[in-house]
């Protein structure tokens, strides 16, 4: 029927708060120099350094068996880690989506040798990882990939173009979502995943494409021929729909679907301070109130994942409606406070305001867009 | 097994007609006494207490039935009342209560004095809990007479009602009775917007235009998505307030709260467009849920009460304070 169950999410434990204040003073130490502009970076922010500062304290890999460099902690656990970097704007590009889907997935799919040699160094926070999903004829319609990867003896050779990889240029890896047999006609069938080493791979090239905010974070990955050793397939040859499927579970459950502009939110309170103003005291508080409700329905999916429910749908609620409170959120602050946003301005408030103006946009489109999560959603309800 | 009982009852004693008679005013005293014979007005109470022992989940799962079957009677104000009375230390309600906060009364010679605004089904009402400061107060019928009547959206009673009442049941306030009665309404929304969204699927499901269910239309799709979405808010809301609501948090109350009143409106909204026409009528059940959602979501604390209460706080917070603020939401 109707009803789409999202669970009461587990209380914060002692444990759970001891974890939360332990890991505020880490992220206080390690990044509390950074300036609210950075900061509004949020998870699009990259740096090596903090991430393998991350996975020497053992926030990495923070779900995982220990005899991959795992710290076997519950989903929840992870969820703290998560949100807190997000709430502070930790620069997490450089670990975000090894540990977010791809080690998720290795763990799932992977065989032991790709298992050993690759989770624990994701767990040190030393392998950053892309995305390898969209193309230019197949964003949305992923089962329309062209990318194809023909066996040859103890290699594939893979042609084709993949897109919208962000950080490709910095990135270790990427997990490939191919063809390895048939034509897109085929749809799920004949599709595949192979492990990419982005700085190994003779035939590759990767050039930036600027987004509109004038950033470098995604890429065009050109393939020409490519060379990728037969034993970085990742799970069963043809099975690569499921399996994408599954990774995209991983990407569309998490607190960064309603966090990405809460620098924004601090800067505005900022501005407010001292106002009395009851009409902005009530806007804060409405935006709050959504904000404490998405944050416990996201809480919700970490619960259910950890129970090993499958929370698809409700991943896709959260992203959805967590996607209206992230990118609305300039227009709330822009009635309140008169002020131009400058995307070179040294000012928290001007700086912020542009930062997160020019990549608000991307939010509902990342991840599947909004109207591929409704479509999604509607089915659940029961409709076509 | 308590949700069950609920179900069958209402389904089975609350029709049309009875909707219709509730909405000229009239108090439905056999469905009253069948609410009493179930015990409902104890369910949020715990054993020792006398009551049924719920869990968090059943106790929702109860109050959220009220909503979704639109039930025209104030039994979660008797649940409430009853629950305020019982941690207080009060004798419990003998039949209907409500709740209301009424710090404006005055208490001269011990005798509590003034008027209390838009009370539900207030001339039919056994027993009164009101908070003045922080002192609660077990009113009796007879320290109350009619002021003015008052009607809501849904077109149920709320009466002004003059208080003159010798004061001698009253204790310490366990919590506000504004909150009480804001996380009640928050389930009540949460149920509400279930059976709307129902509806939806049920009419966008059979209603045949251009040669094709409506629901074919992407266009409509979406639009239950985002009915879906709001559901799941107000659902989620209402938890949180009463998890707050029982550790005595009032900003958690009033986040909860706040978010399932809106919605209460976003959600009513959606599902009237997706019914057409029909939803604006009396001939389709939709409108004893739309207009029960603009009723709720202005009782106990309206949207600025409750969002000024949060919003000064979280500025006053910072930009530092912010994110701490939030997570102990």
């Amino acid at each position: 029927m109707s009803k789409i169950p999202f669970p009461s999410p587990p209380l914060d434990s002692d444990e759970v708060l001891a974890l939360r204040s332990e890991f505020r003073a880490f992220l206080d130490q390690q990044l509390g120099h950074r300036t609210p502009r950075q900061r509004s970076d949020n998870w699009y922010g990259f740096s090596r350094e903090f991430s393998l500062a991350m996975g020497q304290a053992g926030y990495l890999g923070m779900t995982w068996p220990k005899q991959y460099g795992g710290h076997e902690r519950s989903a929840y656990e992870r969820y703290v880690i998560v949100e807190e970097s997000l709430a502070f704007g930790a620069p997490v590009g450089a670990h975000w989506i090894a540990d977010r889907q791809s080690g998720p997935s290795i763990i799932k799919f992977g065989t032991d040798e790709q298992k050993e040699t690759i989770l624990p160094r994701i767990a040190k926070g030393e392998l950053a990882f892309g995305i390898g999903m969209s193309e230019p004829d197949s964003g949305s319609d992923l089962a329309a990939t062209r990318t194809k990867a023909v066996r040859d003896g103890d290699v594939y050779r893979v042609t084709g173009t993949k897109v919208w990889t962000s950080f490709a240029h910095e990135a270790d890896y990427v997990i490939l979502f191919c063809r390895t047999s048939g034509t897109p006609a085929d749809r799920h069938m004949g599709t595949s995943q192979l492990l990419v080493d982005l700085k190994n791979t003779p035939g590759l090239t990767i050039r930036p494409i600027i987004d509109l905010a004038g950033q470098h974070h995604f890429n065009e990955m050109h393939f020409e021929d490519a060379i990728v050793p037969a034993k970085n397939l990742l799970g069963q040859e043809g099975d690569g729909w499921n399996q994408v499927m599954s990774e995209l579970a991983f990407e569309r459950s998490g607190p960064e679907r309603f966090l990405s502009s809460i620098e924004l939110m601090y800067q505005l309170i900022e501005m407010l301070k001292g106002r009395e103003d009851d009409a902005a005291m009530a806007t804060i508080g409405r935006l709050t109130a959504q904000l404490a409700v998405l944050r416990r329905l996201s809480r919700s999916v970490a619960a259910m994942l950890q129970n090993k429910q499958d929370a698809g749908l409700q991943a896709s609620i959260v992203k959805d409606v967590g996607a209206v409170w992230e990118q609305t959120l300039p227009d709330f602050a822009r009635q309140l406070v008169d002020a131009e946003a400058d995307p070179r301005s040294q000012a928290a408030y001007a700086g912020v305001l542009a930062n997160i103006v020019h990549n608000a946009p991307s939010w509902s489109l990342r991840g599947g867009t909004r109207e591929i999560l409704r479509g999604i959603i509607a089915r659940g309800l029961g409709t076509r | 097994m308590l949700a069950e009982m609920i179900q069958r009852l209402f389904e089975r004693s609350l029709d049309d007609a009875a909707q219709a008679q509730a909405r000229e005013g009239q108090w439905n005293a056999p469905l009253w006494a069948e609410v009493e014979e179930m015990g409902l007005p104890l369910a949020l109470l715990s054993e020792e207490q006398g009551g049924f022992g719920l869990s968090a989940a059943e106790q929702g799962e109860a109050l959220r039935l009220l909503g979704s079957l639109a039930v025209p009677l104030p039994v979660a104000e008797t649940m409430g009342a009853n629950r305020l009375l019982a941690k207080a230390g009060l004798p419990l309600a003998e039949g209907p209560a409500g709740l209301a906060r009424a710090n404006h009364l005055t208490l001269e010679g011990g005798i509590l004095k003034g008027r209390v605004e838009r009370v539900a089904w207030g001339e039919n009402l056994d027993c009164l809990v009101l908070a003045v400061g922080d002192t609660l107060y077990r009113v009796p019928r007879s320290g109350w007479s009619l002021a003015e009547a008052g009607t809501a959206l849904n077109f149920h009673p709320r009466p002004a009602l003059e208080i003159a009442w010798e004061a001698d049941a009253l204790a310490p306030a366990p919590h506000c009775p504004l909150a009480e009665g804001a996380t009640l309404r928050a389930f009540q929304i949460a149920g509400a917007l279930e059976a709307a969204l129902d509806m939806t699927l049920e009419h966008t499901a059979t209603r045949v235009q251009f040669g094709k269910p409506l629901q074919k239309n992407q266009v409509v799709q979406h639009e239950l998505a985002k009915l879906a979405g709001e559901l799941a808010c107000a659902t989620a809301a209402a938890d949180l307030a009463a998890e707050a609501l029982e550790r005595g948090d009032a900003l958690g109350v009033a986040a909860g709260s706040l978010r399932a009143r809106e919605a209460a409106g976003n959600g009513a909204g959606i599902a009237t467009q997706m019914h057409g026409a029909i939803g604006f009528t009396r001939e389709h059940a939709l409108h004893l849920y739309t207009t029960a959602l603009w009723t709720w979501r202005d009782e106990f604390g309206g949207q600025v009460h409750w969002a000024t209460m949060l919003g000064r706080p979280a500025v006053a917070a910072g930009g530092e304070g912010y994110w701490p603020m939030v997570t102990a939401l």
